[in-house]
């Protein structure tokens, strides 16, 4: 009877995962639907901002910032990874580091030099075995993750980029499409390009205002406008962050869901196997005492 | 129009105050300001502190924000409010923390060492299901 012990065994342990995969299912489809809302509620922040970026761009500013200056030259890329910090959420993480992979080949293939930055732990992980160029990072966002903690690492970015450090910062992310799809993005943050500026009115259609007009700046023009950019390009960072998390939680439930069924297949088959085992073993156990008795 | 215009509170979190507005005064880095319907275009940082905002037959109302951006123009006002504390030398702090962290990271790795441990686990025996289910169907 060793052998329907083993089969005992091996189900007890399927069960156990089970019970594992389907909890984290439920734990991620609640989280998922907190993660959604914050990410509609970084929307309005966004579009904001965009508007005034658009704004700025079209009044007549007597300066204008590197971030909206396109360079000739790119020699350098600095690119901004957005992962998980935990796994267990199917190809989610894997999908947009390779992508993130493929386009860094491209880039060293061009004589490159490449500059990361960090979004989550999973992403730093890769990169490090990569021996990539990791310049900031931040684990550990938890489910909520606030621009407080964000500041610091795209600081960093940033500040390279004005150094002229970096020619182009991209960000990639994964795009929230809905629960069951999530895409893996390349999006170019800097310098800003121009189809991103546009503010809500002008994609309607309706008046573009007219440009020689500028604003009052209190206290001058310059800091106001750098802090205005940097928010805008933090807000982007954000928003990506947002969607990426949601992505991760929608794929996590996916990912689980399918375990759970999974476990519950394997299940029901060592279940047959088991029985027809155990059945085996008692008619060849009343064979053996039929014959015996027989024999008598 | 002419009497009322559009306010956006918004900060990176969620949506704070939208609607129409006849009078709002901001606490504006050099000082308050007040701005009734077609203010010239106006581009300030703000201080943390209470925004008054006088809306159509409504009481005032006030909403603090710890800070932002505040951007006029004729007929829309949008206040672009921080959700953290910034200043030059503090968002300075954090870079250089956010590079250390990065530089340490690459050094040392054994703390996580648990937690990826037992997820290595766990995701060894997700991946052996997915297996023997593969394995069943071809047998089918």
């Amino acid at each position: 009877m060793a052998g329907s012990r083993e089969i005992r065994n091996k189900i007890k342990s399927v069960k156990n995962t089970q019970k594992i995969t389907r909890a984290m299912e439920m734990v991620a489809a609640s989280k998922m639907r907190k993660a959604q809302d914050r990410m509609k509620k970084a929307r309005p922040y966004g579009d904001k901002i965009r508007n005034v970026a658009a704004h700025m761009s079209r009044a007549n500013t007597e300066y204008r910032h590197p971030f909206l200056i396109e360079r000739d030259t790119v020699k350098r890329v600095g690119i901004i990874v957005v992962t998980s910090d935990k796994g267990l959420c199917g190809g989610l993480n894997t999908n947009v580091l390779r992508r993130a992979l493929n386009e860094m080949k491209k880039w060293q293939a061009e004589g490159e030099e490449l500059e990361v930055c960090c979004i989550g732990s999973k992403g730093l992980g890769f990169m490090s075995r990569l021996k990539a160029n990791v310049i900031s990072q931040v684990v550990g966002l938890g489910d909520t993750p606030d621009m407080a903690s964000l500041i610091g690492a795209v600081k960093v970015v940033l500040d390279g980029y004005t150094e002229d450090r970096f020619d182009r910062v991209y960000i990639f992310y994964n795009r929230f499409i809905n629960t069951m799809k999530q895409e893996p993005v390349m999006e170019k943050l800097l310098p800003l390009s121009d189809d991103k500026m546009q503010s809500d009115e002008e994609q309607e259609g309706s008046s573009a205002k007219a440009a020689g007009w500028d604003y009052i700046y209190e206290p001058e023009a310059k800091p106001v406008i750098d802090d205005i950019m940097v928010r805008y390009v933090e807000a982007l960072i954000y928003q990506a962050l947002t969607e990426n998390m949601a992505s991760e939680q929608s794929a996590r439930m996916v990912a689980m869901k399918a375990a759970s069924d999974n476990a519950g297949n394997v299940i029901d088959e060592l279940t047959l196997i088991y029985n027809k085992s155990r059945q085996a073993a008692i008619t060849k156990e009343l064979s053996e005492i039929v014959s015996g008795a027989a024999a008598v | 129009m002419g009497t009322v215009f559009h306010l956006d509170i918004v900060s990176a979190e969620e949506s704070i105050y939208s609607g129409p507005v006849e009078f709002l005064v901001a606490p504006a880095q050099m000082g308050e300001v007040g701005i009734y319907p077609r203010h010239t275009p106006m581009l300030t940082r703000i201080k943390s502190g209470m925004v008054r905002i006088k809306a159509q037959l409504k009481e005032e109302e006030l909403v603090y924000v710890s800070g932002g951006m505040l951007e006029v123009q004729p007929d829309v006002v949008t206040i672009l409010a921080d959700t953290a504390i910034r200043s030059h030398d503090l968002d300075e702090a954090k870079a250089i923390e956010a590079k250390r962290a990065a530089e340490e990271a690459i050094k040392d790795r054994a703390s996580e060492l648990d937690y990826a441990k037992a997820q290595a686990e766990l995701m060894e025996a997700v991946s052996q299901l997915a297996a023997i289910e593969k394995l069943r169907k071809r047998r089918h």
